[in-house]
């Protein structure tokens, strides 16, 4: 079969478990067309012979009853993965070979996955176009020059080139949705404490979740349940009843009220993004579920909320790199002095930027004037969700204000990048599950996407309302292949 | 409480000062693991022989917060008579130093689990109250060491991550006498709850001591200064007399005192300014996104409270009415739970007819010696509680006097002896039948005939000299209260 890495995920488990293919047949027709992506810069390290080895130790001793038997799979560079460099796309973890496996990723292999290599990101997760990782950016499957958004970045192009059936990334403040709505991909942004933060290296804790990016909702759907789990070596991991997603998932969502948030129509919005609006609420009412016009009025504080909390985190969880213990060293006169320079040199200039912002925050004398407010709006902005869905079961929303730009385009106004996150960040202040799938193009031919809420733990509901539109949409990505030879 | 106070001023010519001190002292908490984590706490082991991922702060690696730890911070707090936090927060405490893994300290700042509450010391002017202002649950650092080689500076993790309690007193305590009181009776509290282990050599119980002067009678208080990580009484009562007199010479010479981290240099006896309030650390405490809130029920604390055993204030009153024991008599005795636990056991063992006073003599007398001489504890003792109760009794009915209970109790150190059966093997047992000392005594009267009749004629001094010839007649074990009855009739 020839057009192995074209078939979902859902196809690929049917066929290895009614033995048509082979976990080594999958395994190297993801690996033939990785090798044959380079430029794309999708990986930032590959561990395809390795892989190779476990799909056929898969194929001589076949487990059919797991979940995902013998399926190849690429994951962000954000996840510890044992005896494999992990990096967070950063020099400062150059050189850095866990010992221990994140929860997550030991969730995917204990259900018969096999690691085909990390993926590129954005350096500690921070941006929204893949163009701060130490490894160079990422080109997306969409078009040549074109971020593939970030910073799960190297995940989305991975997922839209067909490099890896589905992948995982992480979601800070829309780090899965936004790249996800970039490439023309479907990814999930779990509710917070759905699925363990262990192993995972940290960028804000208390906005941080891993999530699923795969071609289709039933392929996210899958791998959603694979890889949410209580974790008690978590403290904010959440012990409730986790459903079965992938058989739950219904296109039957008649009846259901979707909200829709007038707050999200901000200033400068291009119309195709409102044009792609009406055309998803068109669409709910098509599956027979109803709108209503809701507001979430604290709406236009999330953002500078966001860029308050998210680097005190980061300043503080970015603090043990220091060249003490592991990682990138450089030499010094004295202790600050290798601090000083070990930092300077190890870490990019976004993620200095956000320390340094992150460090003021914090600092005695603006504690009170940036974090403690920036908390207490945090709260507002939940508490309009909580209002909301006493009327509502979900709410509808673009993903992103705009579709993707170039490489370079925004590298050198950091407020305006910044802005891609408008519609996903209020999500991760509130803890909620948000789930982005493909919707439409703009008239570049890129992919668009649009948002929908959920309420907490309710991913079922979300999964089931992305289903439905799904069929309705009927969305065809465009990849042309242009970067293989 | 006592109307009177400490008399203990700084003296200047025409001036007297007296001298406030509060206390913030750092309790390990006794834990088989750390705060954190599953890695173990033994004192000595083998450099970064007890470091886990999270100790080491490796990426995505989180705290999970160790119930057992939450539980003796709490009982603790209870046997500091404070309130108990149901909700309480830990923060992070930011700074960047080699040993410091995380690059944040995580502890309790604006929300700490224990409250306010008071402990009771025994001052020679009577009980002296001294408010604890709160305890809160923090993370050690590790510990860098310096003076292995010339060139590197060598981090040891083991300490990392352990559990401490930072107790933190009122500026209540006036003296270096009541700072050794407190330090005591903390020690004291936290062993009989078990939640610490108060060993101030394996660095269990440290101190930051903040000193000011003022003079005497004034209600203001003066600039502090912190004295860091002291680890010692007495080099805590040396650094305060050091800190106070300097203070005390600044405003003599009309300077002002400023606000500062000190060090005390042990080996000099005097305090060095570390680093003044200008250049005090920005430590950017918020509260740590890893963990939750601690919240603990009233059911939680009730049935820790229930666990309490009798602490050293109620022992002691305890002792005073049960067994009509001095309060000076009381208070050695329960200072230490050690030593309040082998009395306990010698008063039981010692079964109906017993002698209390005679025991606590004895214990403070004859073992107390023991054990200084041969530099052990009362958990070492060589003498059992039972063998001790044995020895007692034989004293208190009869069969040996107080002397020969003296030569028994050498006997018995070596391998913890049964004094009964020292007393059968070495026929050491009193002689106490009264026919057979009257016999002895007719003879001693017979052979010294002229001083029975000096002693008729009034010579009262010669009675002394018929009883040391009776009890040498007898090899020391004639009763001596027999002795002495049936000397009086027959002379």
């Amino acid at each position: 079969m020839s057009d192995i890495t074209k078939q979902s995920l859902t196809e690929l488990v049917e066929n290895i478990k009614n033995k048509k293919l082979s976990s080594t047949d999958v395994t190297k027709a993801f690996i033939d067309r990785s090798e044959k992506s380079e430029q794309l810069n999708a990986y930032i390290t590959n561990d395809f012979t390795s892989a190779l080895d476990n799909a056929k130790k898969f194929d001589q001793k076949p487990n059919l009853d797991l979940k995902l038997p013998g399926i190849p799979m690429a994951v962000k560079d954000l996840f510890c993965t044992k005896n494999i460099k992990t990096t967070a796309g950063s020099k400062i973890l150059n050189n850095f070979v866990p010992t221990y496996e994140s929860t997550v990723t030991e969730n995917i292999w204990n259900e018969g996955a096999i690691l085909l290599g990390k993926l590129n990101c954005d350096e500690f997760a921070m941006g929204s176009s893949n163009e701060t990782s130490f490894f160079g950016n990422v080109q997306s499957p969409i078009d040549k020059n074109l971020v593939p958004g970030g910073s799960s970045g190297g995940s989305a192009s991975a997922v839209a080139g067909q490099l890896t059936p589905v992948t995982i990334g992480t979601d800070t403040g829309g780090s899965i949705r936004q790249p996800a709505s970039f490439t023309g991909i479907v990814g999930l942004k779990p509710t917070y404490g759905s699925c363990s933060r262990y192993g995972i290296v940290a960028f804000a804790s208390s906005l941080d979740q891993a999530g699923p990016m795969a071609q289709n909702v039933k392929d996210c759907a899958l791998l959603h349940e694979v890889i949410s789990s209580y974790d008690p070596k978590d403290s904010t991991s959440i012990d409730f009843k986790r459903n079965h997603y992938s058989k739950e998932l219904t296109n039957n969502i008649k009846g259901k009220k979707i909200g829709i948030p007038k707050e999200y129509r901000v200033d400068g919005m291009p119309k195709e993004i409102e044009d792609l609006w009406q055309k998803g609420i068109q669409y709910i009412k098509d599956c027979g579920a109803e709108t209503i016009d809701i507001s979430l009025p604290n709406t236009s504080y999330a953002l500078p909320t966001y860029y308050i909390v998210a680097p005190a985190e980061a300043s503080s969880n970015l603090a043990r790199y220091d060249g003490v213990k592991y990682g990138f060293r450089a030499k010094g006169e004295n202790l600050i002095d290798m601090y000083e320079k070990t930092r300077s040199e190890g870490f990019g200039v976004e993620v200095q930027r956000r320390i340094m912002i992150g460090t003021y925050v914090l600092s005695s004398g603006y504690y009170d004037a940036y974090y403690l407010k920036a908390q207490k709006v945090r709260k507002l902005i939940k508490n309009d969700f909580d209002e909301a869905y006493k009327k509502v079961d979900a709410i509808l929303t673009p993903s992103t204000p705009s579709s993707a730009f170039k490489i370079g385009e925004k590298t050198n106004d950091p407020v305006s990048m910044y802005l891609n996150d408008i519609f996903t960040v209020p999500v991760n202040l509130a803890g909620l599950p948000g789930i982005s799938i493909p919707a439409g193009h703009d008239s570049k031919g890129y992919p668009l996407g649009l948002q929908i809420i959920g309420k907490a733990f309710d991913e079922q509901n979300i999964l089931n309302i992305a289903y439905a539109m799904e069929e309705k949409i009927n969305f065809k990505n465009k990849i042309t292949d242009w970067w293989i030879k | 409480m006592s109307k009177k106070d400490s008399e203990y001023f700084i003296n200047r010519k025409d001036n007297q000062y007296e001298v406030v001190i509060g206390l913030e002292v750092h309790a390990q908490v006794l834990s088989e693991s750390k705060l954190f984590s599953t890695s173990a706490t033994k004192f000595g082991a083998e450099p970064n022989t007890q470091v886990s991922l999270v100790d080491a702060a490796f990426p995505g690696m989180l705290p999970v917060i160790n119930e057992f730890c939450v539980k003796q911070a709490i009982k603790t707090g209870i046997g500091l008579n404070a309130k108990i936090n149901k909700r309480s927060v830990f923060d992070r405490k930011n700074y960047f130093y080699a040993d410091l893994p995380q690059g944040y300290q995580i502890s309790q700042f604006k929300d700490p689990i224990v409250g306010e509450g008071k402990v009771i010391l025994d001052m020679p002017y009577g009980q002296k109250e001294v408010g604890i202002e709160r305890l809160h649950l923090e993370q050690d650092a590790g510990k860098s060491i310096h003076d292995l080689d010339p060139q590197n500076t060598f981090v040891d993790l083991n300490r990392s991550g352990v559990a401490l309690m930072e107790i933190v007193s009122k500026p209540d305590l006036r003296s270096p006498d009541e700072v050794n009181a407190y330090i005591k009776k903390l020690r004291s509290i936290m062993r009989y709850l078990g939640t610490c282990d108060g060993n101030m050599q394996e660095g269990s119980l440290r101190a930051d001591v903040n000193v000011s002067v003022r003079p005497k009678g004034s209600k203001e208080f003066g600039t502090r200064c912190e004295i860091k990580n002291v680890n010692s009484i007495k080099f805590m009562q040396m650094a305060i007399e050091y800190e106070a007199n300097r203070q005390v010479d600044l405003i003599e010479e009309g300077k002002t005192i400023d606000q500062e981290t000190r060090l005390f240099d042990t080996k000099k006896n005097e305090t060095r300014s570390m680093r003044s309030k200008e250049d005090a650390h920005d430590y950017r405490y918020f509260p740590d996104p890893d963990l939750l809130p601690l919240e603990v029920s009233e059911k939680f604390i009730e049935e820790l409270r229930n666990d309490i055993p009798e602490l050293p204030d109620d022992k002691k009153k305890r002792l005073i009415e049960e067994f009509k024991l001095s309060p000076y008599e009381a208070n050695i005795l329960v200072s230490d739970i050690d030593t309040a636990k082998y009395f306990e056991e010698v008063v039981a063992k010692m079964g109906k007819n017993k002698d209390i006073k005679l025991a606590v003599n004895w214990i403070t007398g004859e073992l107390f010696a023991v054990l200084n001489s041969k530099g052990l504890e009362i958990s070492q003792s060589p003498v059992s509680a039972k063998n001790f109760a044995i020895l007692i009794n034989l004293i208190k009915n009869g069969t040996i006097s107080g002397k020969i209970a003296k030569t028994v109790f050498e006997l018995m150190i070596d391998g913890d002896k049964d004094p009964q059966k020292i007393v059968e093997e070495k026929g050491l047992k009193q002689q106490s039948d009264p026919k057979a000392l009257e016999a002895l005594i007719d003879k001693i009267i017979n052979d010294n005939r002229e001083k029975a009749i000096e002693y008729k004629q009034g010579k009262e001094k010669l009675f002394g000299f018929f009883v040391g010839q009776a009890m040498k007649a007898s090899g020391g074990k004639a009763n001596p209260q027999l002795i002495n009855e049936i000397l009086k009739k027959k002379l």
